[in-house]
This record gives C-alpha cells, sequence and structure tokens, in this order.
C-alpha cells in the first residue's frame, strides 16, 4: 500500500533552513528510507518564495499570484512515496524522518487505490 | 442479561478477533460473525448446544465468509492482496510475541491513528460485543451519530490499512497506556457520566471492568493492566453508596461504608499488591492504591492521609498534571488542614485546563466552605454550579450553596 508523506518543516531559521535539523541528519534518513527500497517517489521542494499560485474561475480566466506564503507556522517542504504493508509501517518512518522534529510534522495520507488500476 | 446472549457476547469478540486475524477485514469479520450467531441462535435450540460451541461458530463464520467471497470476486481480489501484505508486515508468530488473538483487536480499536472518541466506541462494539444502539446509549448520543462514527472508525481502518497486530515487544510500552486509557475512559464514563440526568452509569463501568479482565487474560504480566483493573475495582466496589434517593450524589465523606462491596475491595487489594510489586510502579497502580487506602478506611476522618498525600507525590512525578496536583491539594488540606490546601488550590488558578472543572472549582469552594469564608465560598460555588456535567452535581452543589447563606 503506498502513503505520502507530507513533510511540513516547523520552525525555519535565517537562511530558511528548518531549526534543529542538520543537512547531515536528511542524508542520513534519506540513505536509509532509499535503501530500505520503500520508496516510490520523493522531492524536496525549493524555497517558498519562489512559489506560484494558478486559479481558473467559472469564466475560464487565469490567476497567477505569486505565493501563497503560509501565515501558518508549517511549511511543506518535501515528500515521499513510499510502499509499504500497512499504516504502522508508514509511521515508523514518518517518526523517524528529520521533519518530524523540531515543531515540524509529518502527515500520512494513504493514496487512493482504484479497482483495475 | 440473559445467560445465552452474555455467551454470545464473549464468543462473538473472541470470534471476530479470529476472523480479522485470518481474512484481515473487519468489516467482513463482523459480517460473518454475526450470521454465525444468528445461525446458533436458529439451531442450537432446536439439534441442542454443540460439543464445541467455540468450534462450531467458527466453522459456520467461516463457511459464510467463503461464500461471501464466491460471490464478490473483486472483493475476494483485494483481500487476498491485503492477505499477502499483511503476512508481510506480520510473520507468523515468533516466541517473542503474544498469542492471542483479541489482543490484536485490542491494539487496533484503540490505535492513535483513530479519533479518541471512536476508540472507546469500536472497543466496545468488536470487543465488549455491544450493538451500536448499545454503544450509543453507553455514550449518550442519538444511534444515528454513534453508527456514523463507527464507520468513520471502520473506514480509517480499512483504508488507511490500520494492521490487525500485536505490537512488538519493543513498542508494547508505547502502545498498551493508549488501551488501558481507552478502557479507563469506558469506566470513568460509566462512573462519573460527562453528562446526562445520571451521576453513574453501572452497566457502562461493568463493561470496562469486563473488559480489563479480558486484557489481564491474555497479557497476564502486565502490571499496569493488572493496576487499572484494581483501581476499578476499588473505585466500583463504591457503587451503590455513591447515590442516594432518586440518584443523589453522595461524596466519600457521607458514604454509608457498609454498603460498599467487599468481596470487590478484597479482590481489588490483591491486585493492588501485584501491581506494586517488581520494579518501578505506573501510575494505575498508584492510583489503585489511593482507592485501596480510601477503601481500608473506616471512615473518611480516620483516612490514612499522610499516606495517600505521599501517594499523591509518587503520582506526580509520574505524571505531573494540574489534575493529579487538584487531587494532592485536597489530600493535603485532610492532612494539614484547609488553609494548606487552599494556597496549593490558588497556585493552580491559572492552568487552562482546570478551568471550568468541576471538580477544581468544587474543591475550592469546599476548602473556602470550611475556612468560614462564606461569600467567597458561595461565589466559588457558583462556578462550579455552572460547570458541573449531570444533575446530581449540580443538586449537591445548590445544597451546599444554601448552607453558605447567612
Amino acid at each position: 500500500m503506498r502513503y505520502l508523506l507530507l513533510i511540513n518543516a516547523g520552525e525555519l531559521d535565517l537562511t530558511g533552513g528548518a531549526v534543529g535539523c542538520e543537512p547531515e541528519d536528511w542524508m542520513r534518513f534519506d540513505k536509509e528510507i532509499q535503501e530500505s527500497g520503500v520508496v516510490v517517489a520523493s522531492e524536496s521542494l525549493a524555497d517558498l518564495v519562489t512559489a506560484t499560485r494558478v486559479q481558473v474561475d467559472n469564466d475560464g480566466k487565469r490567476t497567477v499570484t505569486d505565493g501563497p506564503f503560509a501565515e501558518t507556522r508549517e511549511v511543506l517542504g518535501g515528500f515521499y512515496v513510499i510502499d509499504v504493508p500497512d499504516l504502522d509501517v508508514a509511521l515508523d518512518w514518518a517518526a523517524r524522518c528529520p521533519g518530524s522534529r523540531a515543531g515540524g510534522s509529518v502527515v500520512v495520507r494513504p493514496v487512493a487505490e482504484f479497482p483495475g488500476a | 442479561m440473559d445467560q445465552v446472549e452474555a455467551v454470545f457476547r464473549e464468543e462473538r469478540g473472541r470470534l471476530l478477533a479470529a476472523l480479522c486475524r485470518r481474512y484481515g477485514d473487519l468489516d467482513l469479520a463482523e459480517e460473518v460473525t454475526s450470521e454465525a450467531i444468528e445461525a446458533a441462535l436458529v439451531r442450537w435450540p432446536v439439534d441442542g448446544v454443540p460439543p464445541n460451541p467455540g468450534g462450531w461458530l467458527m466453522t459456520t463464520a467461516r463457511r459464510k465468509a467463503v461464500d461471501r467471497l464466491r460471490r464478490d470476486q473483486v472483493y475476494a481480489a483485494k483481500l487476498a492482496v491485503m492477505q499477502v501484505e499483511a503476512d508481510r508486515a506480520a510473520p507468523p508468530a515468533t516466541g517473542d510475541e503474544l498469542p492471542d488473538e483479541r489482543l490484536q483487536l485490542f491494539f487496533t480499536c484503540a490505535h492513535p491513528a483513530l479519533a479518541a472518541e471512536d476508540r472507546g466506541a469500536l472497543t466496545l462494539r468488536c470487543l465488549a460485543g455491544l450493538t451500536t444502539p448499545e454503544v450509543a446509549r453507553a455514550y449518550l448520543v442519538p444511534v444515528a451519530t454513534m453508527a456514523k462514527r463507527i464507520v468513520r472508525a471502520k473506514k480509517k481502518i480499512r483504508e488507511a490499512r490500520i494492521p490487525f497486530r500485536v505490537p512488538g515487544a519493543d513498542e508494547l510500552p508505547e502502545r498498551l497506556p493508549g488501551v488501558l486509557q481507552v478502557i479507563y475512559s469506558i469506566f470513568t464514563e460509566g462512573y462519573a457520566a460527562s453528562s446526562g440526568p445520571f451521576l453513574q452509569r453501572i452497566d457502562v463501568a461493568e463493561e470496562a471492568i469486563r473488559l480489563a479482565r479480558i486484557l489481564h487474560r491474555l497479557l497476564p504480566g502486565e502490571r499496569e493492566v493488572i493496576g487499572l483493573l484494581g483501581l476499578m475495582l476499588l473505585t466500583h466496589a463504591r457503587r451503590d453508596a455513591r447515590t442516594g434517593p432518586g440518584g443523589a450524589l453522595i461524596l466519600l465523606e457521607e458514604q454509608d461504608r457498609g454498603r460498599w462491596d467487599r468481596a470487590m475491595i478484597e479482590e481489588g487489594r490483591e491486585l493492588v499488591v501485584a501491581a506494586l510489586t517488581g520494579g518501578p510502579a505506573g501510575p494505575y497502580a498508584v492510583q489503585a492504591a489511593i482507592a485501596a487506602v480510601h477503601d481500608e478506611a473506616a471512615d473518611f476522618a480516620t483516612t490514612d492521609w499522610p499516606q495517600i498525600v505521599a501517594l499523591y507525590d509518587v503520582l506526580f512525578t509520574i505524571d505531573p498534571s494540574p489534575v493529579v496536583a487538584l487531587n494532592r491539594a485536597a489530600a493535603i488540606a485532610m492532612r494539614d488542614g484547609p488553609e494548606a490546601g487552599l494556597a496549593l488550590l490558588d497556585e493552580l488558578a491559572d492552568e487552562p485546563r482546570l478551568r471550568a472543572y468541576h471538580p477544581y472549582a468544587l474543591a475550592r469552594a469546599d476548602l473556602l466552605h470550611r475556612l468560614g469564608r462564606l461569600p467567597e465560598a458561595t461565589t466559588a460555588y457558583e462556578e462550579a454550579l455552572a460547570s458541573a456535567g449531570t444533575e446530581p452535581e449540580r443538586e449537591h452543589v445548590r445544597r451546599r450553596i444554601e448552607e453558605t447563606q447567612p
């Protein structure tokens, strides 16, 4: 079963890195999870200032805006899609992810399965 | 409860757990469990009760499951995939794991990924064998509301794939408290209903005790399970003395201790000894010990208050919560006088968890009352009145307010 791990950074330091998470922590975690063979896809997202929002209204008019720059404290920083047997295994990986520490969190969402897919 | 019904309730949980393990699907397991029990209710009065009733039910349920899977190939294919994955996740039990099928179901129903309010409901339904209307009655919510909650919880189990498995020995210390919390919250819902016309609902409390007994049989060596069972028995032993005519609340200090259930106290005391033996005590064991000290006292005044304060000190080191601090302050008021207790309560005034918390307002009002500070006591009682959840509690506070009037 596939699960999406949405990594929300907690407090950010002045350079935009998550407080309390060293790059080495991430490298160690990424190596571990990649080598375990459960990763289907994974990306880390570019800085939030690069985000652009697109909305199309009922008349088909496109609106493009800079942002959004989260008012909230948590910022989506990256994700993993993993294929593991059940939620407990997914939660274990989420708990090992450095993004779950230092005020950050990892949201675990099962990927919907459609019959015949 | 009807004798036959009691047998089926017990069997229902067993059967359901075994079928969950076999098929990895709660819906299918529930469906065929019900069908097997219905079949038994039809067959047994005619053919007689089979020599092995549990085996008969299991065979019947499995036959029904095979029929169902034959009819629905898509479902069967999906289950087969899940089963392969489940085997991958939980290889056949080794000596390190705890054998018994119901234990897995306890952990699934109390899984932290489920909404806290749904865990108790699911546990009552799957392990205590209550129907959805019975579970709704236990929580004083409309049947439709409860049905929706149970459907939601089962959907999460199925679609997020919460596994049916017993946590390994290394995970158990983290996961077992969640199961105990579910059972205890069912008990407190029965012992001290959070709302409604009645103070206590004895049948709900007894379901919690029954669940704890099952869990104790499954995990005989877990001292916190022993502690929880002891705590509930030592508390439940006072049930007949806790309410007077018309369901009025009778506080510990005013209870007729002759109406306490001595046999239950005796059983609880033995459990407390076991729960406290062999290493540092857990929070349920310490709370059970406190209940035991109360149950052993001939009356309220001669209760061993220094002992109770000492136990609250221990409890506070394990669980430094404002509620424990409140109970400790109340015990200190008994040991050292109301002034000492009031000073401690006032230190807790800014705790968000105690704001509008009925026991806090009431304890403070009682100490002001005892100190003769009547106008302040009246104000505090009025706060307690506003935060009381049940009618007997409100009635009790109204009586106190009258006593404080000049």
